[in-house]
């Protein structure tokens, strides 16, 4: 193993947790409207890609129009899926609503397998395939848009929720909904926005990551699984904890595959997890006594 | 009073069991009903999760796997008898569950539903990775049949009437559960967790022993998978397996046992009817959940008391009005 080595897992590993990332991002924006966690999340990713895939090769649209579009598709699913299965049973017990979300994820699923088919599918990369080398590391140029449009997004999410009106009438929902209600906050349109900014960051990342690990219709579980764990790093309820946990989950997975088995890599994550929620619940960042309803 | 209540209940569910094959014409659904007895044990036991601890485990079908592929290979490769096996079998599944519950359980909120789905994916990766010892993706074969004391379950016929029997004890032992301490705890955090807490009731304790339980149903319904089938592969344990259990569940009635089963039998039924139940499983199961949330929340067990509970004040007002 030699310095180039560590730092191609780094670099790899730090592609992936990106998208481990804005999944995780989107788990919690949802978690701090509405106090549930959102099954479906991995979908929306799932969607981006393979939204992406079929505007671009199934309609012949050119790529950044079709990945805009992609986005924006999922960003309505999002707002639909709060509409449609969401608000008719807010007042149920969250249980009840946490199924509704497993049933929007494997409906979502099942839709997807049936109109665009079984098949696996890349996107092409956006700017050409030729490595680029790093000290002696080989990144693929997508790896650098990957990071770019990450760091963009973050920068932008953290502009909306602490500069804008939108933004920080989110933040008061997330701390106390009745007070945020009491004090003129329409609670409920925040729950909406929170699903389509949700949908959008998930479909940004299955779009980004698409052209360099390949997406079909199933791809969703695993990736929902890994952005949970990355939350639950970072602290649920924290955004960019979320996020950084993202990148730290994608590092320590790209490590453990390059050194101890790719089998079982997948399996790495789960232990992750349940060790963390063993010793440190509320994660990272997390603010402790932080109480999990 | 509420035991032979539960006495008389199982009694007649038992003989409503037994009299079935009797009045198919088709000998071929004496096997679809023993599929539908497994997957009621396995829905029962996961009801009780999802009815009374208020969690939801999306990795129900890893557990029967577990119980499945332990029996399977401890009686073929270990050379044991198949009665140790299957115990052997339970007790393994229950402990994977408990190790998961142990640090899930402990935090409110829906964290056991995640590791549960992680748990039922490295599962499916183990069962198709280790091709040494479980034949990997196509599985392995040559499951003795049960045999207990001598006496082989041979004919499918006797094998319902045991899995009949075993059901209904199922039952008896989990309504008993549900009065137990346990389950008077549970119901004590579902109508008010602080005052349950105050009360010094042990929640997670509580939530631990119910899902420890529930896995080991799940484990022993799918020991006796394998040894009725005589054969076990990795894709009757997926993902989608553990959402057929919630959806069972859920469309028979959240927290009614009685609705558990009446889901179990319904779905194992379903593809029988339904020739394209294949392409269309995934869409069908997302949508049950997603409307009966919406529409049914108490499942049909739920809703066809309520529609009795109507019927029966039209009849008595009816009467009033005659009167």
């Amino acid at each position: 193993m030699t310095f180039s080595d560590y730092l191609q897992f780094l670099l790899s590993g730090l592609t992936v947790g990106s998208t481990y990332g804005l999944t995780a991002l989107g788990f919690t924006i949802i978690f701090n409207t509405t106090g549930i966690v959102n099954f479906a999340q991995g979908e929306f990713v799932m969607l981006g890609g393979m939204l992406g895939v079929f505007f671009l090769s199934g309609l012949g649209l050119p790529l950044p129009l079709a990945l805009l579009l992609a986005v924006l598709a999922t960003l309505l699913i999002g707002a639909l899926m709060e509409r449609l299965t969401i608000r008719p049973v807010q007042d149920a017990p969250v249980i009840n609503l946490v199924i509704v979300t497993i049933g929007v994820s494997i409906l979502v699923r099942g839709i997807v397998q049936i109109v665009l088919g079984k098949d696996t599918h890349a996107l092409p990369p956006f700017t050409g395939s030729a490595p680029v080398s790093i000290a002696g590391a080989a990144v693929q140029p997508q790896s650098l848009w990957v990071l770019c449009i990450t760091c963009g997004l973050l920068l932008l999410l953290r502009h909306f929720f602490s500069r804008t009106l939108w933004g920080k009438a989110m933040l008061a929902c997330a701390f106390d909904r009745k007070a945020a209600f009491l004090a003129g906050i329409g609670v409920r349109r925040m729950v909406l926005l929170s699903f389509m900014i949700s949908a959008a960051v998930g479909a940004t990342g299955g779009v980004i990551l698409a052209p360099l690990t390949m997406t079909s219709y199933d791809v969703g579980i695993m990736l929902g699984l890994k952005g949970f764990a990355a939350a639950v790093l970072g602290g649920l309820g924290n955004p960019f904890g979320a996020a950084l946990g993202g990148l730290i989950l994608g590092v320590l997975e790209s490590f453990a595959a390059g050194l101890l088995s790719s089998a079982y890599k997948d399996a790495f994550t789960f232990v992750i997890l349940l060790l963390l929620l063993f010793c440190k619940p509320s994660g990272l960042f997390g603010r402790r006594g932080f109480e999990r309803v | 009073m509420g035991f032979s209540r539960d006495l008389s209940a199982c009694g007649g569910f038992l003989v409503l069991l037994l009299t079935l094959p009797h009045l198919l014409a088709n000998d071929y659904y004496i096997s679809v009903l023993i599929l539908g007895c497994l997957a009621a044990m396995t829905a029962v036991g996961l009801n009780l999760l999802i009815g009374f601890a208020g969690q939801i485990s999306l990795g129900h079908a890893a557990f029967v796997g577990l119980g499945a592929y332990a029996s399977g290979l401890l009686t073929t490769l270990a050379g044991w008898p198949v009665l140790p096996a299957i115990v052997c079998a339970v007790a393994l599944t229950g402990a994977a569950a408990w190790l998961i519950g142990i640090p899930t359980l402990k935090l409110s909120g829906h964290y056991l539903a995640m590791a549960t789905l992680g748990f039922g994916i490295i599962v499916s990766i183990v069962f198709n990775e280790a091709v040494d010892l479980t034949g990997g993706p196509s599985g392995f074969v040559g499951i003795p049949r049960l045999e207990i004391f001598g006496f082989a379950f041979d004919t499918d016929l006797s094998y319902y009437r045991l899995l009949a029997a075993l059901l209904a004890v199922q039952m008896l032992v989990f309504q008993n559960v549900i009065r137990s301490r346990a389950g008077r705890a549970l119901r004590a955090i579902h109508t008010a967790e602080a005052a349950a807490r105050c009360m010094g009731v042990d929640v997670a304790g509580a939530k631990l022993f119910v899902f420890t339980l529930s896995a080991g149903a799940a484990g022993l319904s799918g020991a006796l998978y394998a040894h009725y089938l005589e054969f076990v592969a990795p894709s009757s344990f997926g993902f989608l397996h553990s959402v057929q259990y919630i959806v069972m569940v859920v469309l028979g009635g959240m927290g009614n046992a009685w609705g558990a089963i009446l889901g179990a039998f319904f779905l194992t039924a379903l593809p029988e009817f339904l020739r394209a139940f294949e392409d269309v499983e995934t869409v069908l199961y997302g949508g049950i959940l997603i409307l009966s949330m919406m529409f049914l929340p108490e499942g049909l067990a739920g809703g066809l008391a309520k529609l009795w509970g109507r019927v029966r004040a039209k009849r008595d007002a009816g009467e009033a009005g005659r009167g």
